[in-house]
């Protein structure tokens, strides 16, 4: 039966839903250009906060005309992908070097050569470093704000129990391949560990190989790569884990870890070494409470032709779809906020400071994105605040220099990393497993990945 | 209150069939009628939900369907492809292995997944005294989030002798097992934790079902002399019909989209045992962290999704069959 009420009801509900879903509007401007950047990792010490608000306030007087807006960032692949397909990532914010090659490929960064050149140190950046954000015409996408070098990482209280001395960590292959083995007898945990899956396994064999001389991909210099995945050292990088596995039984029982995990196992003293970025230092601490002595740090050991130590790092970015003015403004940010602690002494020392009264690391060792001469003056600025163990890291601060810094494969990078997490499993959970054919069958589709349009 | 004079079922025979009785020629509809019948004001009152369901319910599905025939970041203009998203993940090696992986689960979870809510069920509805109890013990799987679900199996699946199973193995002399380390006892191992997750709910569900068996049934048993299994094959199992293959077409569609526990436990490993269909969809979508490949998710998506529909309208077409006959 029809009833005004009714109908009267129902139009009011309609209304009511539209007026909802219609809530939307544009927020006030003050006048200044807004700036959004994303600096804070979700869960943020306060001090972070607080040392945030004194550079804001320092940047915003230099700057009257931008308002600069901090907000929590963290890159994280697949909700990274989400923020950047809803358009709800920051003006500014960083992403490690292995995405910017395909991000820049895409038109998902913006060109900030003229804003680089403009500051004045386009040609003090690191070449192998700054080539990870230049396209093929040498334009620049980014800035690279910080770097590391792969490293060995250690459990000195593992080596002492199993009667190894921790001041002197293993310098070759076989040297790991024996500590590994006596840390598992005498301790029953892991002598030696690797990460295995969300594409980590494919990073850290990648890692592996170029410290044996080898090479995962060629940059064909044209925009297309070639696969050379079975090549020498990466034979030797999973003869080499298959031999602990099966032969030592020097590996302990999880072969599915990846960056989190690894950590967390190292952290809960169940792995004697593993493989990883040098920087790794300040999340073990901060984020899974790794105990500072018993933490140590070598050179990843270089062998065969040719070796290197594969880097890594990331680079601060601006969004492709700000606004010119919006580019510039955050081309100064990150020259204010990323680059100045390392150019300028001032800076660096607040930077150092700041850390230091929060507690966090400061001091890890890392590659230098700028040259070796602006980086050991950098050092020396902040000295008095350094609190991380260097002493337990001479291993790798005293040799790092001598090794070869190599690029990542930039390729369809973490595509093809996630190919080889299979082949890292299979030879850790396979007593079978035919190192030869992984690989072959390994190399054809990685080339089918980086072939496909 | 009246009651009614004739039996129930011929009143929703008569109810049914409104054409029986004595005939009226039926006026023609007109826009005038169908506004004084109240047509107007039911459109009225179901618009706002039309709305709702269109805007968040069906637009993603159409947005889906579209995004599948398009190569797209999301963020620079989609390009209209054709059917090369479909071409390209049908090529893909790693499919194969995936529809494979995502057949044994959803075989395996059917085989120990399906019987034994049933069966916990039955042997819960006999029990006198503490039902409340036995009920909430059984539902509470379900209501831990399932992270925490997981980390905690991680616990029990740790392949070191120390771990919680094989400790309880090493009980009984068995040796240690690999549990998720392996790729032949990895996807059994997932089965047993989706099982243990997923079990109270259907027990609640067949508990209830339970509950409408007519005790007159049991009785009229009981007087031929029919034993409890006589009781339970003959009686519970019929009765329950309707609702186990409701189940069991649940549970097929829901088996067939598995991913949380390939994804939180083994990322697909060891070397792709564990890859699943969504989980190969995620990764599709997600895993060059650059949402490179959302057409091809997409056109996955919508394949499974045919497929899944197909399954159900063959399943219903056999059940009805089945029932009818």
């Amino acid at each position: 039966m029809k009833s005004p009420g009714k109908v009267a009801l129902a139009g009011f509900s309609a209304l009511a839903i539209a007026a909802t879903l219609a809530g939307c509007s544009a927020g006030g401007g003050s006048g200044k250009l807004e700036l959004r950047v994303g600096t804070f990792p979700a869960g943020a010490d306060p001090a972070a906060y607080e040392a945030f608000e004194k550079q804001e306030a320092d940047f915003e007087k230099a700057n009257p005309t931008i308002d600069v807006i901090g907000e929590e960032y963290e890159w994280k692949g697949p909700t990274f992908a989400v923020q950047l397909a809803g358009g709800s990532l920051p003006d500014v914010f960083t992403v490690p070097f292995t995405e910017a090659k395909t991000l820049l490929e895409n038109g998902q960064l913006a060109d900030v050569t003229k804003q680089v050149e403009d500051l004045g140190y386009a040609d003090k950046f690191n070449p192998v470093i700054l080539e990870g954000v230049q396209d093929n015409d040498g334009k620049i996408y980014g800035f690279p704000r910080q770097a590391y070098a792969m490293g060995l990482h250690y459990n000195r209280e593992l080596f002492t129990a199993a009667g190894l001395d921790p001041d002197k960590p293993p310098t070759t292959w076989d040297e790991v391949r024996a500590a590994a083995k006596t840390i598992s007898e005498k301790t029953g945990k892991a002598g030696f560990a690797t990460m295995t899956f969300n594409n980590t396994g494919g990073w850290q064999l990648t890692a592996q190989t170029v410290a044996r001389g080898g090479r995962t991909q060629v940059d064909n210099g044209d925009g297309t790569y070639t696969e050379t995945i079975d090549n020498e050292g990466t034979k030797a990088a999973l003869q080499f884990l298959h031999e602990l596995r099966w032969e030592d039984n020097s590996m302990g029982s999880n072969f599915l870890l990846d960056w989190g995990t690894i950590n967390q196992e190292f952290a809960a003293g169940n792995v004697g070494m593993y493989t990883g970025g040098s920087d790794v230092y300040t999340a073990l601490v901060r984020d899974f409470s790794t105990e500072p002595d018993i933490y140590g740090l070598a050179v990843i050991p270089n062998e065969g032709d040719d070796p290197g130590t594969l880097g890594g790092g990331d680079i601060a970015v601006v969004s492709p779809t700000a606004t010119e003015e919006e580019k510039e403004a955050g081309a100064k940010w990150i020259d204010y906020y990323y680059m100045q602690r390392l150019l300028d002494e001032k800076a660096a020392k607040f930077d150092a400071k700041t850390l230091a009264d929060s507690d966090q690391a400061v001091g890890t060792p890392v590659l230098p994105v700028l040259d070796p001469e602006t980086e050991e003056q950098r050092v020396g600025w902040i000295e008095k605040y350094i609190n991380v163990p260097r002493d337990q890291m001479t291993s790798f601060i005293d040799n790092i220099g001598t090794q070869l810094p190599v690029g990542e494969p930039k390729g369809k990078t973490q595509e093809i990393y996630a190919l080889l997490d299979a082949v890292v499993q299979a030879v850790l959970t396979d007593e079978d497993a035919d190192i030869d054919a992984l690989l072959e069958q390994a190399n054809k589709d990685a080339q089918a990945i980086l072939d496909a349009k | 209150m009246t009651t009614t004079q004739e039996p129930p079922a011929l009143a929703i025979q008569a109810a049914s069939e409104p054409s029986a009785g004595p005939q009226r020629p039926r006026r023609k509809r007109t826009p005038a009628t169908w506004v004084r019948g109240g047509g107007l004001s039911t459109l009225l009152f179901l618009l706002p939900m039309l709305f709702v369901f269109g805007i968040f319910s069906w637009s993603p599905i159409v947005q889906s369907l579209v995004m599948s025939l398009q190569k797209t970041n999301l963020l620079t203009p989609a390009t209209f492809v054709g059917l090369d998203n479909f071409a390209n993940v049908l090529a893909d090696p790693l499919l194969g292995r995936a529809v494979v992986n995502t057949l044994y689960f959803a075989g395996l979870a059917l085989v120990f997944g399906f019987p034994l809510p049933i069966l916990l069920a039955v042997l819960m509805s006999e029990v006198k005294r503490g039902k409340g109890l036995y009920s909430a013990l059984a539902y509470l799987p379900v209501v831990i989030p399932p992270v925490v679900a997981v980390l905690l199996w991680r616990f029990f699946f740790d392949a070191s002798p120390n771990g919680v199973f094989n400790s309880i193995l090493g009980w009984v002399g068995i040796p240690p097992q690999s549990w998720l380390q392996s790729a032949e006892t990895a996807m059994p191992s997932l089965v047993l934790e989706a099982t243990w997750a997923a079990a109270g709910g259907s027990i609640i569900i067949y508990l209830a079902a339970l509950l409408s068996v007519p005790p007159e049934l049991y009785d009229a048993a009981e007087v031929d002399g029919a034993t409890v299994w006589h009781k339970i094959w003959h009686v519970t199992l019929p009765q329950l019909r309707g609702v186990l293959f409701i189940m069991l077409i649940l549970q097929v569609i829901g088996t067939a989209q598995v991913f949380l526990e390939p994804y939180l436990f083994t990322g697909g490993g060891p070397n792709n045992s564990t890859i699943t269909v969504l989980l190969l969809i995620y990764k599709y979508a997600f895993q060059n962290s650059l949402g490179g490949n959302y057409g091809e998710a997409t056109a996955l998506s919508v394949m499974l999704a045919v497929v899944l529909g197909i399954l159900s309208f063959l399943y219903f077409t056999v059940t009805n069959r089945w029932s009818q006959s």
